[in-house]
């Protein structure tokens, strides 16, 4: 006892000040990994854009970044709506993604059967390409909003229900024990050991599906919309504007990073537990 | 009425080589008992205290806990586990008040109850500390309050200072018959430390080895509180040697 109550003497507010210190060291960290990635990136369109100027190529083969960046500008005021547009399809089919692939996996991790029954038609569904479906959906739900959502979702949700799934029925089963000798039941050893364990599988599940919604939606609107980044694609593609298309592509890996950077904003405020560097606060007793 | 009482438990683990861990055990605790089980790594003294916890289905015999049977039927006992099975997702506070909440306790009233016992526990100012932010011995105190805000009146443990250093042992022994003196529950204790054994209970059973039966039985009258001292006096080295004896057969 008297140990222990040294200890807390010793370091009484040690948690609280690492986590104030920690954002600051978070923005060097990042500043350290992303630097490289940066100025490769740089050098890369300095080179694209010397490569076209000295060797004069046509800009519905190839357009300059400065080219793209006027193209930009030109399209800032009709932009947005599109993005809007692929946005909220990828945010809602992600939603529809999180809602099935979770339910799924609460289902197929609490009953067997359940498991058998679909693990198996699980895999099937991924088979099946994206392009062929595209146009059937179409056919079935329209030129709206849905098929896209549709697109995103059966995308998405495979991830999700694998990952979660391997989460709930990987916990570790001396923590389910001692639940259950406290007198817990199947809920309980849910509620408080199965659903916290697969909360990281489940987030690693969604930043998969985070990372291709955007594409999902982008593939969805290529057959058929009225808005969209897709659309925008296609229809800069039939007038042979190369440089809107280079736009439009820059657009959607920017949106795609942003939703992933949501997504793991978000794993890290849900699982906070997963980011304590190990043994940081330990003292010898 | 006994407590926790054992009637011809056996136990024998099936597969393709079946190993009996447990070979006829009787066991009685009588209520507000501080008793100790002794044995060689392997002999099933774990697997007397998942039988009692309801985990762990036996080939034979019985298992009470305060008149009623324990097979198949878990939550009559606070059990503490050989690992402090801490949950990395819970801070400090909530694996304390855990037990307490899955047997129904308000949430509100579990964690009073823990934060006035997070002092004597050595936890004061850790409350909001994650598990792996620990050292083993704290982790250990957690798992003990944790067992110690359970609403049963019988606590099962499984060597709860097996992973600790002799020395930070030592001083947990004293601390833990402070704990236990304050509300005089039966106790259930599984060391395969002689003097440990010796130190903290009213009554100390000898296991063989595998497969496990009781060999002996000695009554320990020590006056309490006993403090650390007594471990070099001649009746108690007495006792030991009674004890050691007796583990070797």
């Amino acid at each position: 006892m008297s140990a222990g109550a040294k200890a807390a003497v010793e370091f009484p507010d040690r948690p609280g000040r690492r986590v104030l210190a920690k954002p600051l060291r978070a923005g060097r960290r990042a500043l350290a990994a992303y630097l490289p990635a940066t100025l490769l990136l740089v050098a890369l369109v300095g080179v694209w854009e010397a490569w076209v100027r000295v060797f004069d190529t046509k800009p519905y083969v190839l357009p300059a970044p400065s080219r793209v960046w006027d193209a930009f500008l030109e399209t800032r005021d009709i932009l947005p709506g599109h993005i809007r547009t692929t946005v909220a399809e990828a945010a809602i089919g992600l939603g529809v993604a999180v809602a099935v692939g979770v339910g799924l996996a609460l289902a197929m991790a609490t009953w067997p059967l359940v498991r058998r029954v679909f693990y198996p038609i699980l895999i099937v569904s991924q088979t099946i390409p994206m392009v062929v479906l595209a146009p059937l959906l179409i056919i079935w739900f329209g030129f709206g909003l849905t098929p896209k959502v549709v697109i995103v979702a059966l995308i998405g949700f495979f991830p999700i229900a694998v990952a979660t799934v391997d989460g709930l029925t990987g916990a570790d089963g001396d923590m389910i024990g001692l639940i259950r000798s406290m007198g817990g039941r199947k809920r309980a050893e849910l509620w408080y050991v199965r659903i916290p364990a697969a909360l990281p599988s489940f987030f690693a599940g969604l930043k998969i599906a985070a990372a291709y919604a955007v594409l999902g939606a982008v593939i969805g609107e290529w057959v058929g919309a009225s808005s969209g980044l897709g659309i925008f694609i296609t229809r800069s593609q039939n007038s042979f504007r190369v440089d809107r298309v280079f736009v439009a592509t820059a657009v959607v890996a920017l949106v795609s990073i942003g939703l992933f950077a949501a997504v793991t904003i978000a794993a890290r405020l849900a699982t906070p537990w997963m980011y304590i560097r190990q043994g940081e606060e330990e003292e010898p007793l | 009425m006994a407590a926790i009482e054992l009637r011809g438990l056996s136990h024998t683990f099936g597969g393709r080589r079946p190993v009996p861990a447990l070979a006829g055990v009787d066991l009685e605790v009588p209520d507000g008992a501080f008793v100790s089980v002794v044995g060689p790594s392997g002999c099933g003294k774990s697997t007397i205290l998942r039988v009692l916890a309801g985990l762990q289905v036996p080939s034979g015999g019985e298992a009470l806990v305060g008149g009623g049977s324990t097979i198949g039927r878990a939550g009559l006992v606070a059990y503490m586990p050989q690992k402090d099975l801490l949950l990395p997702w819970r801070r400090v506070l909530g694996n304390a008040t855990l037990g307490a909440e899955v047997a129904g306790v308000p949430r509100v009233e579990a964690k009073a109850a823990a934060l006035g016992l997070m002092e004597r526990f050595g936890l004061a100012g850790f409350e909001r500390s994650w598990p792996a932010q620990l050292s083993g011995g704290m982790r250990q105190r957690v798992a003990l309050l944790r067992t110690f805000l359970q609403p049963a009146r019988t606590l099962l443990l499984d060597e709860p200072f097996g992973a600790l250093d002799a020395i930070t042992r030592r001083g947990m022994h004293i601390w833990l018959q402070d704990v236990w003196m304050r509300d005089r529950r039966t106790v259930l204790f599984i060391t395969h430390d002689v003097e440990e054994a010796l130190l903290l209970s009213d009554t100390v059973y000898v296991m063989s080895p595998r497969p496990g039966r009781m060999v002996a039985r000695v009554d320990v009258a020590f006056e309490r509180p006993r403090t650390g001292g007594l471990v070099v006096e001649a009746a108690f080295v007495r006792l030991k040697a009674e004890l050691l004896g007796a583990l070797e057969g």
